[in-house]
């Protein structure tokens, strides 16, 4: 047996491609004007501000390299932070620092690292090592966020977080990413991530995925995935719906993680979302896409969307 | 309304393109197909000089006469303003021009063409003047060329074969001594030819140009012409090589190249390309003054057309890689590079252009890694990393000249800012995904760039378009369609193997 699927399967599936996304959906509803609004995660945080979504508390940035001398006294006093390049892409240039021991620094890992290593990595965050294009960028430092317990017990260090698809302001597909050993705490699924597909109805794992190819339990945690659900499922669709309100970018990808205290957080958006999303709910996007583009005039209540939303029937 | 549009003008193009390429094969009578023709080197001589205010100038160049292995059939001079004219002598022929008050940088053009033609003879007198006096040797030199001389007569036969073997013990390690008390200060050529005057050989020195296709900035090389008795030798100084046909084209001998009066600093540089022209109607194409000879890359200076010649097949190659990347989904690293690759590999051919590639950029790898070390800031590391890959380049040039290949030349065709990006790039990719990302998207570009080369390299699409320019129109509609393409890549099929057939 081949393993390649037909293009009868492929069409039958509704699965969208890389051609088609970028043409009919990223390129006719993204207008390229408002990309910075997604690409700059503190432009995102302040329109978040503004729309009343809450974020993982900012600390402070710094932009230029001569900060980065007084970089000790700034973090004077915070003991778990995450440093993020402001314009980062796919995860890259996120150092987490769960705690300190004397003057050396945790990582999510555990490798204890020393302000030298800290000051190298906001280095290289100005320069433009991780940015989009190379540009030079902004480091940000903000709160580290503590996974809800229940979610934590299936991801391999890592904050899990989940990515919902949202359509013209209609949520269509969503999949919670939990970091793995092989992934290195990171949520990608191609660095190996686990990708577990969520019933947008029933708010349960539908389907799981790891590199590719179905699994049934975390490979490091051994936690049975199927078992799976998250709470609150209709909050989180409305907070990741009223994204498209605040951005106005069609075909957006909402990554949102839910914090012990503070409840669902936007964590960033992205305007070019993958297509892994598909394998991991086994279900391909197109005819989701094609009832929503139906729709003549968009509800401008992010509340009457999802709960449009949650009565179809159509998936 | 937009669909509409777009398919006008995907139609318009295609039409337009085939329509001026139709027109041109009818009045130029230039085939769609290159093997129906026969190959003309276009040589363009360009005099470069800077004249004297307020004075007549008067500047003659050296111009071939009879050409060994080639036949010279049409010659022609661009220059704005200069009276032209071809003054023939026993001895040689030169072209005049003379204008009557120039100012500041003057640049004037002579233009022959010539094909291979086997039966074309060297000149059959046997007293021409060799530019240049015989040498006058000390008394320690001349023991030195007798016990050279000598040797060289005991292993030959013949005037031919003595020079040959003359050629070869100055060439050679065991005769060390000898021979580079002979050569030092001197010219090669002027050494070898006042040698055989001495044991009584007719020889003169000869000057040729090397026929490589699409090349500029070329100058004469010397060559030793030796007479057998019945003809004309020509060998090449270094190598002892008896020339043929493919290897030189004998310009000049006798007098200088170059004579201005009324001018200074002048420098005379050589261009050269391979057409592919049908003899019979090469007269007619030369002459036609219809709108497609005005407007053909022909009509341009060689040094232009050769600029021309790689730049047409560009967008055959961005249409290889649009086509990889939109259709079959091969990640690259870089957009265009795999297009960039492929261009570099046009000069070096595949094979040693791959090897090279795959070096620099693994040697420049290994470096980087420490270079990320160092801590630097991101300009400066790219800087750095352009100044290695230029070291590295020199590098493999100079171990690849002492084992023997010739790939100095080559290897500097690659252009070293994209080099650094690559090898800044992989390393980048290596750190974040790892070593099998590098090999996918290295491959991958490598892959796309070998195709892209294969297609450009082969001689139809030279042949269309170079001469029929107009094809890329066709290449830019098909270049649009596939932007509109929405289907499915190839690699999708197996990236969502795993979906259920319903």
């Amino acid at each position: 047996m081949l393993p390649f699927i037909s293009l009868k399967s492929l069409k039958e599936n509704g699965i969208l491609g890389m051609n088609a996304r970028n043409v009919e959906f990223i390129g006719k509803y993204n207008k390229r004007s408002l990309y910075p609004l997604v690409d700059n995660k503190l432009k995102t945080k302040r329109l978040a501000q503004e729309a009343g979504i809450s974020t993982p508390n900012l600390f402070f940035t710094i932009s230029r390299q001569h900060d980065v001398a007084i970089l000790q006294e700034k973090i004077e006093g915070l003991n778990a932070f995450v440093i993020k390049p402001s314009r980062g892409s796919g995860g890259k240039g996120i150092l987490v620092i769960t705690s300190r021991i004397d003057d050396k620094f945790v990582k999510a890992n555990g490798d204890l690292i020393s302000v030298d290593v800290l000051k190298r990595h906001v280095t290289n965050i100005l320069a433009g090592l991780y940015s989009l294009g190379g540009n030079q960028d902004v480091a940000i430092f903000e709160d580290l966020i503590i996974a809800d317990t229940l979610l934590k017990s299936y991801s391999y260090q890592g904050v899990p977080d989940i990515r919902i698809i949202i359509f013209r302001g209609y949520p269509v597909m969503a999949m919670l990413r939990l970091s793995t050993q092989l992934s290195d705490g990171k949520a990608n699924l191609h660095q190996g991530a686990v990708g577990v597909g969520i019933n947008l109805k029933t708010a349960k794992a539908s389907y799981a995925v790891l590199k590719q190819s179905r699994v049934l339990v975390h490979p490091d945690t051994k936690n049975l995935l199927d078992q799976i659900e998250i709470a609150n499922w209709r909050e989180l669709l409305i907070l990741a719906s009223k994204c498209y309100d605040m951005t106005k970018l069609g075909y957006l990808g909402v990554d949102i993680v839910i914090d012990e205290k503070r409840g669902p957080m936007l964590l960033e958006l992205n305007a070019r979302p993958g297509l892994s999303i598909q394998v991991a709910n086994s279900k391909g996007l197109l005819p989701r896409l094609r009832e929503i583009e139906k729709i003549k005039k968009i509800d401008p209540v992010a509340e009457n969307r999802v709960d449009f939303v949650l009565q179809q029937e159509w998936f | 309304m937009i669909k509409y549009t777009f398919d006008f003008i995907i139609v318009s193009l295609i039409a337009l393109g085939l329509f001026i390429a139709w027109q041109r094969h009818q009045h130029t009578q230039i085939p769609f197909v290159s093997d129906e023709k026969k190959s003309v080197w276009l040589i363009e001589a360009k005099l470069e000089f800077e004249a004297d205010k307020n004075k007549p100038v008067l500047a003659s160049l050296s111009i071939p006469d009879q050409i060994p292995g080639y036949k010279r059939f049409f010659e022609q001079s661009a220059s704005a303003g200069y009276g032209f004219n071809i003054v023939e002598t026993d001895a040689q022929r030169r072209a005049q021009w003379s204008i009557r008050e120039a100012d500041s940088k003057q640049t004037l053009y002579y233009k022959v063409q010539a094909t291979e033609d086997e039966n074309s003879q060297n000149t059959e007198d046997t007293e021409v003047p060799s530019p240049g006096k015989d040498i006058i040797w000390t008394q320690v030199e001349e023991l030195a060329l007798q016990e050279l001389l000598e040797k060289a007569i005991s292993r030959s036969s013949d005037d031919v074969t003595l020079t040959r073997e003359l050629i070869k013990l100055l060439s050679s390690e065991s005769m060390k001594e000898s021979t580079s008390l002979l050569l030092s200060n001197k010219k090669r050529v002027n050494v070898i030819n006042s040698i055989l005057h001495e044991a009584g050989v007719k020889s003169r020195i000869a000057m040729g140009l090397k026929l490589e296709d699409a090349r500029r900035n070329q100058s004469l090389s010397p060559m030793i012409e030796v007479y057998s008795g019945k003809k004309w030798v020509l060998f090449n100084p270094v190598t002892a090589k008896e020339n043929t046909k493919e290897e030189l084209f004998l310009w000049h001998r006798g007098g200088a190249l170059v004579e201005i009066s009324g001018g200074s600093n002048a420098n005379v540089t050589f261009s050269m390309v391979k057409q592919n022209i049908p003899a019979l109607e090469l007269a007619k194409t030369n002459f036609d003054d219809s709108a497609f000879g005005l407007f053909s890359v022909s009509s341009l200076p060689i040094e232009e057309q050769s600029i021309f010649k790689i730049l047409l097949l560009l967008p055959m190659g961005a249409l290889i890689t649009v086509f990889m990347r939109l259709w079959i989904g091969i990640k690259t690293s870089g957009t265009f590079m795999p297009v960039l690759i492929a261009m570099a590999f046009l000069q070096t051919t595949l094979l040693p252009g791959l090897v090279t590639f795959v070096l620099i950029v693994a040697v420049g790898l290994l470096i980087r890694s420490y270079l990320s070390h160092l801590n630097l800031l991101l300009v400066s590391r790219i800087a750095t990393t352009i100044i290695i890959v230029i070291f590295i380049i020199l590098m493999s040039s100079i171990v690849g000249h002492s084992l023997g290949f010739n790939t100095g030349m080559t290897v500097a065709i690659f252009p070293i800012i994209i080099l650094a990006w690559t090898i800044e790039r992989m390393s980048i990719l290596w750190e974040e995904d790892g070593a099998q990302e590098v090999l996918i998207q290295g491959g991958g570009s490598l892959f796309v760039a070998s195709i892209a080369y294969l297609v450009m390299q082969s001689s139809i699409v030279g042949h269309l378009s170079f001469n029929f320019p107009e094809i890329n129109l066709i290449v830019l509609a098909f270049m649009m369609l596939m932007g509109r393409y929405t289907g499915y890549r190839l690699s999708e099929f197996y990236r969502f193997r795993d979906f259920k057939a319903l």
